[in-house]
């Protein structure tokens, strides 16, 4: 409608646009009579409805979602390899996965392929999740879905993390130590080995012993060629287990150990000391005045 | 004395249900359901707010007046609870007969913005402030149109008692005295005395009387600082207006003074141009519906068809106010003043002339 300038114009123009308004919201009364039929977001004739009452009374009347919808995240631990991918790409890192080792092939999962790694911790902590999906297209043996129920809400949010490892307390500690005898066993056989090397070979004396002494990462790195040879998608995995010093720190010396906690903490307390004293200082002198 | 008591209780249980009518009638409008869970489809929803508004503190600012801000929703309470005195229930129960109603209940509706000021003054609030001096503003503004539209009523029925004018547009009218034409046109020949129902209510009687209701209308709905002329309170921008800071049972005062507000404003337009206690029906020859659905006045069937009447007619017009609070947006201040000043006055000033001139010439 143009919009008319002149005194009579404008309250011509506005009686009509006032009247159109309660006739508009009138039929928004006369239609409240009835609901709008069925939330199905896939069907054709969703926005087809117009008029009734939107509103879903919802803990009793709970709307229908798509089967692929993307909520809550679910890991079927018996298909897992715990191969850490999903903790990988999470882009929020919210999962969080503690690896166990196995000495031998723990079991297969439906599709075949071998298990080789416990799961101490699988957990989801889904108030982080940010519900991209990418966990579930990286994970090799498609047991990391995202399932149709959305209605976790609570009021801890600690109950927001989802555990989906088994494992009982004194079955981590069992299959920790379980690996560190296999792990000790090996570097026995490693030292004899090299001892044997050592007392063959004269002239190589002075190059083994360097050698020698970061001997726990040649090891490893043996252990994985090893492992290598059963299975092919291990050295994918090895690298990303690496980074994970919960793996590492049964597998890692003492003295590596000891050197990594003093750097950081020897670094860290000068820094953080004069920082915290002055703010002492101050919140009396605040409190005085 | 009974009728006040009667008014007080149906003050209180007609703020109730109007509280949960205007929650559903804006969900219904907003396509929503509204309140559900209290009771059987959320009908014990108020009571249930009500009860936690009585247990809760009656918080007075440290900063505050304390005596304005204790005595500002009582005075405001107090004054549109006095309107009702002389609003005429049925043909024969009316709290005070007053001569001059009409001229009363105008002092009355704007008597309520001395409690806003001082509402909005006691609270030493920005918000509150200015609140209260919209307010002000805009009832003072807002006088002028309704003064003049009930003017109009007024000259047509040439009485300011409410009692007085609900008889002139009844088929109990004094005849002689006071014929009633229909569409006020003598000329037509047609006496609607005695037919009654709808045609002889002021609207029909003097067709130029729905424009001035129409004024009317738009003037109270301000004069009760109801959407879309809610700025004293404005919630999205004032926080709550003049009763910001109001808690509690002071502030369920004040919510109790906007309803009985409206109601007071729709009693009196249901008067005014509706008819008050009559009936809507007209009688037709031998189908002499009006006199079977009023009853003679002083009896028993008079007062309960009185008050059917005269209440249905109120409630369809606290429907429309609502109806219109839930589709109109805001006006700015300056649309108000310059919807009072350059609209609403003039046409009201013309349609008093017309309808003096319409008295004196065509009846």
């Amino acid at each position: 409608m143009p919009v008319k300038s002149t005194y009579f114009g404008e309250i011509k123009e506005s009686v009509q646009s006032l009247f159109i308004g309660l006739k508009r919201s009138f039929q928004h009364i006369r239609s409240a009579s009835h609901s709008r039929k069925g939330f199905d977001i896939e069907s054709s004739s969703y926005f087809n409805q117009q008029r009734g009452i939107e509103t879903i009374q919802y803990p009793n009347v709970v709307p229908t979602v798509p089967d692929t919808g993307r909520y809550k995240l679910h890991n079927e631990i018996d298909d897992c390899i715990v191969c850490d991918k999903c903790a990988k790409i999470c882009p929020v890192d919210c999962i969080d996965i503690e690896p166990i080792r196995s000495v031998t092939e723990i079991g297969k999962t439906s599709d075949g392929t071998s298990k080789r790694i416990y799961a101490a911790k699988f957990d989801i902590h889904l108030s982080k999740c940010c519900f991209c999906g990418l966990c579930t297209t990286v994970c090799p043996t498609e047991c990391l879905t995202m399932t149709p129920e959305y209605d976790y809400s609570s009021d801890d949010i600690m109950q927001h993390t989802a555990s989906f490892a088994e494992l009982t307390p004194l079955e981590i500690i069992e299959k920790r130590k379980e690996w560190e005898a296999h792990q000790a066993q090996k570097e026995k056989q490693k030292a004899e080995k090299t001892k044997k090397e050592v007392s063959s070979t004269v002239k190589a004396k002075p190059s083994f012993k360097p050698k020698v002494r970061p001997k726990k990462d040649d090891l490893d790195k043996e252990e994985n060629t090893v492992e290598e040879n059963i299975k092919s998608p291990k050295p994918k995995f090895r690298p990303k287990i690496k980074p994970k010093t919960s793996g590492e720190a049964s597998q890692a010396s003492d003295q590596q150990k000891e050197r990594k906690e003093d750097k950081p903490a020897s670094a860290s307390k000068p820094k953080f000391r004069p920082k915290i004293k002055p703010v002492i200082k101050k919140k009396p002198k605040d409190n005085d005045d | 004395m009974q009728l006040l008591l009667f008014f007080l209780a149906f003050l209180l249980i007609f703020t109730v249900f109007a509280v949960y009518a205007e929650r559903k009638i804006s969900a219904f409008i907003q396509d929503r359901l509204g309140p559900m869970e209290v009771g059987p489809v959320g009908l014990l929803q108020t009571i249930a707010d009500l009860l936690k508004l009585i247990q809760k503190e009656d918080i007075v600012p440290a900063q505050s007046d304390r005596i304005l801000f204790k005595i500002a929703p009582l005075i405001i309470f107090a004054s549109i609870f006095a309107g009702f005195a002389v609003i005429p229930l049925t043909p024969t129960l009316q709290g005070a007969l007053v001569e001059v109603g009409v001229f009363y209940l105008m002092a009355i509706v704007s008597l309520d913005v001395i409690g806003v000021l001082l509402a909005g003054w006691g609270s030493n609030s920005k918000f509150s402030l200015f609140g209260a001096m919209r307010s002000v503003a805009q009832i003072i503004s807002y006088e002028v149109p309704l003064g003049l539209s009930v003017l109009c009523v007024v000259m047509w029925s040439q009485s300011m008692d409410l009692q007085e004018i609900s008889y002139s547009q009844s088929i109990w009218s004094p005849q002689e005295a006071n014929p009633i034409y229909l569409f006020g046109i003598k000329a037509l020949g047609v006496e609607v005395t005695d037919i009654g129902g709808v045609l002889s209510w002021n609207v029909v009687q003097m067709p130029l009387l729905f424009i001035v209701f129409i004024i009317f209308f738009i003037a109270s709905l301000a004069e009760a600082n109801r959407a879309p002329f809610d700025l004293p309170e404005s919630e999205s921008e004032l926080v709550g207006g003049f009763h910001t800071e109001y808690s509690g049972f002071r502030w369920s005062m004040l919510m109790l003074s906007e309803y009985a507000m409206m109601l007071l404003t729709s009693f009196l337009a249901a008067i005014l141009f509706f008819g008050g206690w009559n009936t809507a029906l007209p009688n037709m020859g031998a189908v002499a519906l009006a006199k079977w659905t009023s009853g003679v006045p002083g009896t028993m069937a008079a007062n309960l068809w009185g008050a059917f009447w005269l209440l249905l007619k109120v409630f369809i017009l606290v429907f429309i106010q609502m109806w219109v609070r839930w589709t109109y947006p805001r006006l700015r201040v300056d649309q108000l003043m310059a919807l009072s000043w350059k609209y609403l006055t003039p046409i009201a000033l013309f349609l008093v002339l017309l309808v003096g001139i319409w008295k004196l010439l065509v009846i």
